[in-house]
């Protein structure tokens, strides 16, 4: 690690927030899995999985390892097919006013950001020039303008100054924090972030958080996540679906905050609470 | 504490393993080794064995697991084997282990081999899908690429020729001067019987224009390029780098796969053509001065033995391997899974392909030459 990594700057947009104050999405819809199916071959990961994220929500693909998550996530940036079933967003089609479609790439510049597990960085382009790929493929605007974008969006991630860094300089926050600055690139309303505090330490994790929540009032992102880190969902979530990797299936969904205190499913109490889920099953027994 | 002991006896019928004092983990190769072969003792149907752990003190954790799969590979094995006598504090680490009741091992399914047949079937023939569907994919892209020609990302392609071709430049050129070299000296003994010295020069330059410099070129290229194509675009693959340029809209074939076939398109032939001069400038050495003939006589035979198409059609073949090249390793790095173990099988997959395409194109050559009168 170099010391570049030991320089960490603040964002500049990063702001304190407690659980009261996690995101509230409105009444519109924005995405709609119906019926999704996924696996391979004669496995079935997950079925008929249905649900709704409205604009302006920060929503959560919750569930134990290896029930789906990532996978789901994949299917709804449309990285995957689905076996049975599909993805529809909103603004993506050509019929309705509401111009459902279903995510495809190649076709025009990415309708969203996504932002991976690792960050997803090209290793062989600095973190600048990370950021700039998208923005010269897909606009028209002058280097000194894409400079000075990129220099805006790596100040709004706290990495103002890191431009000419290259990946393997900065810490693993740091590289997290950059990918979401290239996911917002060409300004998405929607972003897609997979397990963005995996391995990091709590001050970071926090940093990510907040970083999230902000982007999410200030300017209206929808974001739509995966995480395991209850603290983070129970701060930043206004919704979430609970996959369950036994049946096969969302067994729970809705606010988590409510989900913690309210679900009478034992599996559902044991992941919230950080509970064996024997133990769970004998208290309701 | 008490060092491990071991002693046998039968009681009613029972055989019985008396383990004793301290069972650390620093004595775990002992314990397994000594009560290993006290359990498996006999032949025949044994009798039900006992573990008797009253004189146990202590029991590590490392050692709990292999006192738990040896009763459990007695059991597996027909036999019947029990735990007792253990202490509260040595009881609960065994639980730990899963110690109680059996620990049934699911048995590995033997697979007859009509169905390793047909599981091997279906591997290659879902490989040479994968990679139908890439050739397929890839035309498209070149097409509309040439088409908006601002889609492809033409700026990696000088980076990619400096690593392919400069950087590979010192290696080829010895190959080159090597094989030109080790061809003259191996016809010179053979024609000299026959007071055919100077036909040294006709060999060394037909071999080596038309054969042997530009499939040599093509083998050190394929060892360097290909092989870090695959692990780059592999390493790409499993780290998530080639899902991330798609959700950005990017087409990893315009983005990565045309500019490492344009390079190797345009390095392959130079190359091939500095290893073809190289070639000839070491089959004059041994010209020179294992034969005695003079620099003018051997350049002279050189140039009456070679023409244009002897050195152009080793640069055609040269194209055709570029491609080859380029293609196996792109699509073999593309189609990584698995993480690291995935990369090192892809790109060894990679290399062996591709050499032995270059083979299979080399023998295709041949033979449309021969067949044209070429």
């Amino acid at each position: 690690m170099s010391d570049a990594s030991e320089q960490e700057g603040e964002s500049a947009l990063a702001v304190p927030v407690d659980e009261s104050e996690h995101a509230r999405g409105s009444d519109e819809p924005l995405i709609r899995v119906e019926n999704l199916t996924m696996g391979w071959g004669d496995f079935i990961l997950q079925k008929d999985a249905t649900f709704t994220v409205n604009r302006g929500d920060v929503f959560i693909l919750l569930g134990g390892s290896g029930c789906g998550k990532s996978t789901l996530l994949q299917h709804m940036i449309g990285l995957q097919q689905p076996m049975r079933g599909c993805v529809k967003i909103a603004g993506l089609g050509d019929e309705g006013p509401e111009k459902w479609g279903e995510p495809k790439f190649h076709v025009g510049p990415p309708p969203f950001g996504v932002m991976f597990q690792s960050g997803a960085l090209f290793g062989s382009l600095t973190v600048g020039q990370n950021l700039a790929l998208p923005l010269e493929r897909w606009t028209e605007l002058p280097s000194e303008a894409i400079d000075a974008i990129v220099r805006g969006r790596l100040g709004l991630v706290g990495l103002r100054g890191f431009e000419n860094h290259y990946p393997s300089e900065i810490s693993g926050g740091m590289k997290k924090r950059a990918a979401i600055a290239r996911a917002l690139a060409l300004e998405p309303e929607l972003l897609f972030l997979d397990e963005p505090s995996a391995g990091l330490d709590p001050v970071s994790a926090v940093e990510l958080d907040e970083l999230i929540l902000t982007l999410n009032r200030q300017f209206g992102l929808t974001v739509i996540l995966v995480t395991h880190e209850l603290e983070s969902v129970f701060k930043i979530a206004s919704g979430c679906v609970f996959l369950d990797k036994d049946t096969r299936s969302i067994i729970a969904r809705g606010d988590p905050r409510e989900l913690r205190d309210q679900s009478e499913d034992p599996r559902v109490r044991a992941f919230f609470n950080r509970l064996p889920r024997e133990a769970v099953e004998e208290a309701t027994s | 504490m008490a060092e491990f002991g071991l002693e046998q006896g039968e009681e009613d019928g029972t055989r019985v393993l008396r383990l004793s004092g301290s069972l650390r983990f620093a004595e775990a190769r002992e314990v397994w080794s000594s009560v290993r072969s006290a359990a498996f003792a006999g032949e025949g149907a044994s009798p039900p064995l006992v573990f008797d752990l009253s004189g146990v003190g202590r029991l590590d954790g490392g050692v709990a697991a292999l006192l738990t799969e040896l009763q459990s590979s007695v059991i597996t094995s027909g036999g019947s084997a029990e735990i007792r006598g253990a202490n509260a504090d040595v009881r609960e680490i065994l639980e730990l282990y899963g110690c109680q009741g059996v620990c049934e091992r699911e048995a590995p399914q033997r697979k007859s081999l009509l169905t390793q047949i047909g599981q091997a079937t279906d591997e290659v023939i879902g490989e040479t899908k994968g990679g139908l569907e890439f050739i397929g994919s890839l035309m498209v892209a070149t097409v509309s690429g040439l088409r908006r020609p601002a889609t492809v990302s033409w700026s990696q392609t000088y980076p990619l020729l400096e690593r392919a071709g400069a950087d590979g430049l010192p290696i080829v050129l010895m190959i080159g001067f090597l094989v030109g070299f080790i061809m003259a000296f191996q016809g010179a003994v053979q024609l000299e019987q026959f007071g055919a010295s100077i036909f040294v020069a006709d060999l060394v330059g037909l071999t080596v224009t038309r054969e042997l410099g530009p499939l040599m070129t093509a083998i050190v290229v394929c060892g360097r390029s290909g092989a870090a194509f695959a692990a780059e675009l592999g390493t790409m693959k499993v780290s998530e780098e080639i899902d991330a340029l798609k959700t950005l809209g990017l087409d990893p074939l315009r983005h990565l796969v045309i500019p490492r076939i344009l390079a190797l398109l345009i390095a392959l032939p130079i190359l091939s053509l500095i290893a073809d001069l190289m070639g000839l400038i070491g089959g004059l050495l041994v010209g020179l001065f294992t034969l005695d003939l003079t620099p003018v006589a051997y350049i002279h035979r050189t140039q009456e033995a070679l023409d244009l198409w002897d050195v152009s059609s080793g640069i055609l073949k040269s194209f055709a391997f570029a491609v080859a090249i380029a293609m196996i390793s792109c699509q073999q790095g593309l189609a990584t899974s698995g993480g690291a173990a995935g990369v090192g099988r892809r790109t060894t997959t990679a290399v062996v392909s591709i050499l032995f395409s270059l083979i299979l194109i080399d023998a295709g050559f041949a033979i449309t030459f021969n067949a044209l009168g070429l």
